[in-house]
């Protein structure tokens, strides 16, 4: 993991300090409300329905248990004792007080953490692959180039007052996309040339929100030298040229489609000339450098399979279950990727309590090197589980609540937090989430449907990734009535798609009803081995509308 | 009297701005003149050496490359201080077109700002008026590292890290 130096620490708390001045003026009357809010969003801060909202970073994922520990702590003396886990692989803490707000934010930068630039117009926390350097697939390791990344775009003077909010990730891996890049302002793609020289691809404009667009590619081979010189230029274009006249149309997204790809590329090119060979330069140095944090840890030479494990799978259903679903491949002989599920019935998804926040923190101590990675369908990742150790891990994360064998099913649902608590939303989401768990309750059959991803969102602004959600559920205000419509056919992955709106919405009590009438037609329709998301692309949205809107007879 | 924060010194501002639509002659005294009057009658203009230019948030700095080396006062306008896109004006001329005279961020410009637009090239600000100038000046030194290069540190964090 990324640990910071003299540097790091000295601009990280001369943030607080500024911070701490800036919330003292706002008291005081010398800055003004409309002054103080986008410096506040620059630091996490929202004004929420019930009480403001901190966002603190969690740069591409990563958390050491001393950090998980802290955010216990913190939600516990300033929150009512939980944090929840976004889509953006960032944490929000519910209810604390503004004038709280910079003793928080000086108690994260004691644990190299922050919520620098986590709202507000301006380059937000850079996500990746919650696998990365893990899996045997990935071209190389992500992470140095999000830390790279993530300090360039650091208080940058230049884009801190962009027209609209602007989000990168980076993806490493040929043959997935957890990091979802085509749906970001920019998808950094990791690729190797013919050569074997590393370099990146380059979507832009990708997006959800009201306007809903994949990225277009508009570079296919960027030498890794250029990165940040090129992100620069991007960036230095997009400000130049965004609108700043409508909110709804401020995304880059807009821009790119206005201009077109092509043309967007040209002015990115042009930019780029003049500031290619400038000391933005990146080094091979400074790539070694970074590169020597994410270093392997100290593994143990061990053979897959091992016989406990065997023996336990064999004796224990409910372990054997758990081990289909939650766990992935490892690099290492010997090691599995563990994910622990925030997703039990009855609780928000994503939300941990901070006795929930502090067995974690000692399950990755126990288990995994003291490291926890947090995903954007808001689980939680032990990275580095020793196989003849998963029996032990699974019995004490059944107890704590997070080992609901469920990863990728339909239960497994992304959800933002939706009316119960956000100003901007026009409904609840998480109430129905809880409803669709409640109905889909049998494992098996949840086993049998295999991997069907449902996403919710609370409003337009889609946190909950509705729009990419293989069954995407929007809330929707109706007449101060609240309704859900319902998508169909999106996709976050190398086949990245926006969802097709299913027709009129719903009442939430009709929402269960509206999923299990889905389900039956794919059930019904499927042919073997074929997974929801390819069912629906062979047969199309017809029959599923025919179903759902049938009049009953 | 409106204030100038000016090469760390707090100045009485006597400079005129004159309106994007001003008409008409441009009077005796210091003047910042909008881009269009200034284009229109440049040699004239240049050839006095009480004149600035000032450019609003949607005129990009490109046109005055002609003129940079005779002009000795550059202002760039924040209609609104989240608008942006002044930064990038500034950098530009600064950083590509090596403009070395004043240049001076005007309209919404306040104390936490004037670290990103110092970063940025800027030299002169022009703090609104309402606000107190002597406390906004401590803004320019909020951070005292950053990690990338800019007008005021052309050397990135990590090209300076190991040295």
């Amino acid at each position: 993991m990324y640990k910071y130096d003299g540097y790091d620490k000295r601009i990280i708390q001369e943030r607080v300090d500024q911070f701490r001045g800036q919330t003292e003026r706002y008291f005081n009357g010398t800055l003004a409300a409309d002054e103080y809010l986008p410096l506040r969003l620059q630091n996490g801060l929202y004004v929420q329905r019930h009480a403001p909202m901190l966002r603190v970073a969690i740069p591409y994922g990563m958390l050491s248990s001393t950090q998980v520990r802290k955010l216990a702590s913190i939600s516990r003396d300033y929150d009512k004792g939980y944090a929840h886990f976004t889509t953006r692989q960032n944490v929000q803490f519910n209810w604390p007080e503004i004038k709280d707000v910079p003793d928080i934010l000086q108690e994260l930068a004691e644990v190299e953490m922050h919520a620098v630039q986590t709202s507000g117009n301006c380059i937000r926390n850079t996500t990746t692959d919650q696998f990365a350097g893990v899996i045997a697939d990935e071209i190389v390791d992500p992470r140095p180039y999000c830390e790279i990344i993530r300090q360039w775009s650091t208080f940058h003077p230049e884009f801190a007052f962009l027209p609209r909010k602007f989000k990168i990730a980076v993806n490493a891996c040929p043959n997935a996309d957890r990091a979802a890049i085509l749906v970001h302002d920019i998808g950094v793609e990791i690729v190797k040339n013919a050569q074997g020289e590393t370099g990146f691809k380059v979507f832009v404009g990708g997006g959800l929100g009201r306007t809903p667009v994949i990225g277009s590619e508009i570079r296919s081979f960027l030498p890794e030298q250029d990165l940040l010189t090129y992100l620069e230029a991007i960036l230095r274009v997009y400000n130049r040229y965004g609108r700043r006249d409508n909110k709804y149309k401020a995304r880059i997204k807009i821009l790119v489609k206005a201009t077109g790809p092509a043309e967007f590329a040209k002015m990115v090119e042009e930019e780029w000339a003049h500031i290619k060979d400038s000391d933005t330069k990146l080094t091979p140095e400074e790539i070694t450098r970074v590169k020597s944090f994410f270093t392997e840890p100290d593994y143990a030479e061990l053979t897959d399979e091992p016989e406990t494990l065997v023996a336990q799978r064999a004796e224990n259903k409910a372990f054997a279950n758990w081990l289909k679903r939650n766990l992935n491949e490892h690099k290492k002989p010997g090691y599995a990727i563990v994910t622990l599920t925030l997703k039990k019935t009855g609780t928000p998804p994503g939300d941990a309590s901070d006795k929930q926040l502090e067995i974690i923190a000692d399950l990755a101590d126990k288990y995994s090197f003291g490291e926890v990675r947090v995903t954007h369908d808001q689980n939680i990742v032990l990275a580095d589980v020793r196989q003849d150790q998963l029996f032990e891990l699974w019995q004490e994360a059944f107890a704590a609540g997070f080992a609901t064998p469920n990863l990728g099913m339909l239960t497994d649902i992304i959800c933002c937090p939706g009316g119960d608590f956000c100003g901007l939303a026009n409904a609840k989401s998480i109430p129905v989430a809880e409803q669709i768990q409640l109905k889909f309750d049998d494992l098996d059959y949840l086993y049998d449907l295999g991997e069907i991803e449902l996403n919710i969102s609370g409003c337009m602004n889609a946190c909950g990734h509705h729009h990419v959600g293989n069954i995407g559920v929007l809330g929707v205000d109706k007449k101060g009535a609240e309704f859900y419509q319902v998508s169909l056919g999106g996709d976050s992955g190398r086949d990245a798609a926006i969802g097709k709106i299913l027709g009129p919405s719903f009442a939430r009590e009709e929402m269960p009803e509206v999923i299990e009438k889905i389900i039956q037609v794919y059930v019904e329709q499927r042919q073997p081995e074929e997974l929801f998301i390819d069912t629906y692309n062979r047969i199309g949205i017809e029959p599923f509308k025919e179903r759902v809107y049938a009049k009953a007879d | 009297m409106p204030k100038l924060i000016k090469q760390n010194e707090i100045l009485d501002n006597d400079w005129v701005l004159l309106a994007r639509d001003h008409e008409g002659a441009v009077p005796t005294g210091r003047h910042l003149v909008p881009l269009d009057l200034f284009l229109a009658d440049s040699d004239a203009l240049l050839a006095r050496n009480d004149i600035g230019v000032w450019l609003d948030s949607d005129q990009g700095p490109e046109v005055l490359e002609p003129f940079l080396d005779r002009l000795t006062v550059i202002a760039i306008n924040f209609p609104k201080f989240v608008d942006g896109r002044g930064y990038s004006y500034a950098r530009v001329l600064r950083d590509r077109f090596a403009y070395e005279g004043e240049l001076r961020a005007i309209g919404d410009v306040l104390h936490d700002q004037l670290f990103y637009l110092k970063r940025c090239g800027f030299d002169a600000f022009a703090i609104r008026e309402d606000k107190d100038a002597q406390s906004a000046q401590s803004g320019l030194s909020d951070f005292s590292e950053s990690y990338q290069a800019a007008c005021d540190q052309p050397a990135p964090l990590f090209r300076r890290r190991n040295a």
